[in-house]
């Protein structure tokens, strides 16, 4: 049986007056690739930060292969799963090869040697060796996001997790990162993400959940999901993204 | 007994203020609009009277001035000295907020047939007033805490008139702390009036961000 | 008297005054940036006590003039038994004085960062501290250059207030000589000069000083 990695039980969570998650439930096994879509401000961002706890939710579990993640044992946790934020939140003052070894040598006390080992090698798969001197302010948005997959991936994580990694983008650089996230996934890696990329999620996607006000409302393979959805809001979603960003972009 | 020698530290916070407004504003002006000899000379007065310490100031205008024929009462000279040293930090605060207003605000003034006085006096100031505010919040409590440099020129201000105090009752503790207790309530409505002020004037969408004094 | 005979008899007293005066500024700034780190961290990531003190402590001693706080350490404390000697009251009352103030300049510092710094140290699995350690001060410490020279530069000003309680700095050279001699204006007059020399000097020195230790690309706000 293919183990369970990530199982989220009954998320909830309020702002206030403002209820954003209102009972979410979902589970990704190894291996797995499942992309969260949906409007904007429906709690898709809230429930990646739930996932890692850097926002505590109101009510319900996280568990990671099984353990549960608590307030106590979160920095630790944080250690098995990446995290990719919207606007990278790469740290200023290091450079690249620093900011993807700041985590080895300091959370998981490997020697310097070692962290620059692996540093260098994740840097060479998202394709930027070469840069790794410069500093964040000197890289484009789209190499500033490959460096911010690396420092995720150096940690060795079970378990990516994606908040909207190429909103933020000029469109020519959204490219270098999908294939990245591409490759990540085809290797096997076991990965949330939160997109507006239909294109990226019917590459790659093992699972599409549509999420609206809080709530999951459909979920499914995307073959399905895209060519005969269920529920009408699914297909009044999917239309109006086609609208927005063309017939080509879905493809 | 304390509260004489608080009126005459508020008297000499708001002629302080005042005198250094009044001085401020021309120089401001003089060194947005200027040509270049006003600018020059405006920047050297409040590059001056910014690198001087309050002190020596006070020391020069009460003891130097009347060795070349000038002479001032303690109370008046203080105010030249704490006037004079805010009009050079004032008039900063005042260039800068009129230089925060972009270019592009007198440009549109202009292009709807306004004169430069008009974009002036409707367009820039308006809004220079409103960046100006939060700096000039922070000078008041400022000057409000330099007045107490008035005692080196034996001026019967609250810090004086606590070491009056204190000369007969023997309490040195007891009676500071009260006086910077006072200070300390001055400073705290100084702000909390000037933040009524600013709520007052502000225009909606364009916040000036929080003040710390 | 001339002029240069007063120059010549007042400078010796006056430098000596000065190197006090120095000595009281780098004093001040330095104990002053330490305290002012520890205070800002208790206010921005202590618990709710830290913070009610932190912040409680900082309002009150920039609510208060610095004059006033000087009398309460040296006319003061001797109630309790404390004889400062006016150098060391002076020292104190500065290094607290700018404490405070530093501690508020940092406490901006850190929050033009912004929380996406402290958000991504968290998700590689750091604890708080080690975040604070390692990304935020490293950040903010560059960031607050600019008010820390301004700081350096305010303290080297109000070090004349000492003289009030009879430290031995420049300003009280300053008054000695002028009281001796009679002659008041020409002396603070000199006194006024030298200051403002100094401060050009630092002035400049100091915005050599920033443009060097920037973060390639990154823009020091001025304060």
């Amino acid at each position: 049986m293919i183990q369970v990695v990530l199982k989220i039980e009954d998320l909830k969570k309020n702002y206030g007056k403002a209820e954003i998650l209102k009972g979410i439930s979902l589970e990704v096994k190894k291996g797995e690739t499942k992309v969260i879509i949906g409007p904007s401000g429906t709690g898709k961002s809230t429930l990646l930060a739930c996932v890692n706890r850097l926002v505590e939710p109101d009510h319900g579990r996280v568990l990671l292969e099984g353990e549960e993640i608590t307030s106590r044992n979160a920095h630790k946790m944080r250690q098995k799963i990446g995290y990719v934020f919207q606007d990278f939140n790469l740290f200023n003052h290091l450079t690249a090869l620093d900011n993807v070894r700041i985590g080895l040598i300091k959370v998981q006390k490997l020697s310097k040697e070692e962290a620059t080992q692996i540093a260098l090698e994740q840097l060479s798969k998202v394709g930027l060796s070469e840069k790794a001197s410069l500093y964040p302010s000197q890289l484009s948005g789209g190499q500033k996001q490959r460096v911010a997959i690396a420092r995720a991936l150096a940690m060795r994580p079970k378990l990516m997790l994606f908040d909207e990694p190429t909103s933020a983008l000029d469109p020519e650089l959204i490219g270098e990162v999908l294939s990245v996230m591409i490759d990540l996934a085809r290797s096997g890696m076991t990965m949330l993400v939160v997109t507006h990329e239909l294109g990226f999620a019917r590459t790659v996607a093992d699972e599409i959940i549509f999420m609206e006000n809080g709530l999951i409302v459909e979920q499914g393979p995307p073959a399905l999901i895209f060519s005969n959805p269920q529920k009408d809001r699914t297909r009044q979603f999917l239309r109006k993204l086609t609208e927005l960003y063309g017939e080509e972009r879905i493809k | 007994m304390l509260l004489k020698g608080t009126l005459v530290t508020v008297e000499l916070t708001i002629l302080g203020l005042g005198l250094g407004f009044l001085i401020a504003v021309p120089v401001s002006f003089a060194q947005v609009y200027g040509g270049r000899v006003a600018r020059l000379i405006c920047s050297l007065y409040e590059r001056t009277f910014r690198s001087i310490p309050l002190l020596v100031l006070l020391m020069l205008v009460f003891y130097g001035l009347p060795q070349i024929g000038i002479r001032f009462a303690p109370f008046v000279s203080c105010v030249l000295g704490l006037g004079i040293r805010s009009s050079a930090y004032q008039s900063q605060i005042f260039r800068g907020a009129i230089l925060s207003v972009g270019k592009g605000q007198t440009l549109a003034a202009l292009s709807i047939g306004m004169t430069p006085f008009e974009s002036f006096r409707y367009i820039v100031f308006p809004q220079a007033l409103r960046f100006s505010l939060a700096p000039w919040t922070n000078e008041f409590t400022i000057v409000l805490k330099d007045s107490s440099m008035a005692y080196a020129l034996g001026v019967v201000e609250l810090l004086r008139q606590g070491s009056y105090i204190i000369s007969t009752t023997y309490e040195p503790m007891v009676i500071f702390l009260t006086c910077a207790a006072i200070y300390l309530l001055m400073t705290l409505s100084a702000n909390k009036l000037m933040g009524y002020v600013e709520k007052k004037l502000q225009i909606p969408g364009f916040e000036t961000k929080e003040v710390s004094h | 008297m001339s002029f240069w005979q007063i120059i010549l008899l007042s400078m010796p007293k006056l430098l000596s005054g000065l190197t006090v005066t120095l000595y009281m500024t780098v004093f001040a700034a330095s104990v002053g940036l330490f305290f002012g780190i520890v205070l800002c961290l208790g206010r921005v990531y202590g618990n709710k006590f830290a913070r009610l003190l932190s912040s409680g402590f900082i309002e009150l001693i920039r609510g208060t003039p610095m004059l006033v706080q000087l009398f309460i350490l040296y006319y003061g404390l001797p109630v309790y038994g404390i004889r400062l000697t006016p150098l060391v009251a002076a020292l104190i009352g500065f290094s607290i004085n700018s404490a405070a103030y530093q501690a508020e300049y940092l406490r901006g510092s850190i929050q033009s960062i912004g929380t996406g710094q402290m958000k991504a140290a968290l998700s590689i699995g750091m604890k708080k501290w080690q975040a604070v350690r390692c990304i935020i001060l490293p950040q903010a410490l560059r960031r607050v250059i600019p008010a820390w020279t301004n700081e350096f530069i305010y303290l080297l000003k109000y070090t004349s207030m000492a003289y009030i309680i009879g430290a031995p700095e420049m300003m009280a050279q300053a008054k000695f000589i002028a009281s001796r001699n009679f002659e008041f204006f020409k002396v603070y007059l000199l006194t006024a000069a030298v200051y403002l020399s100094i401060v050009w000097v630092l002035s400049f020195v100091f915005s050599h000083l920033e443009k060097r230790l920037r973060i390639p690309g990154m823009v020091v706000t001025e304060r």
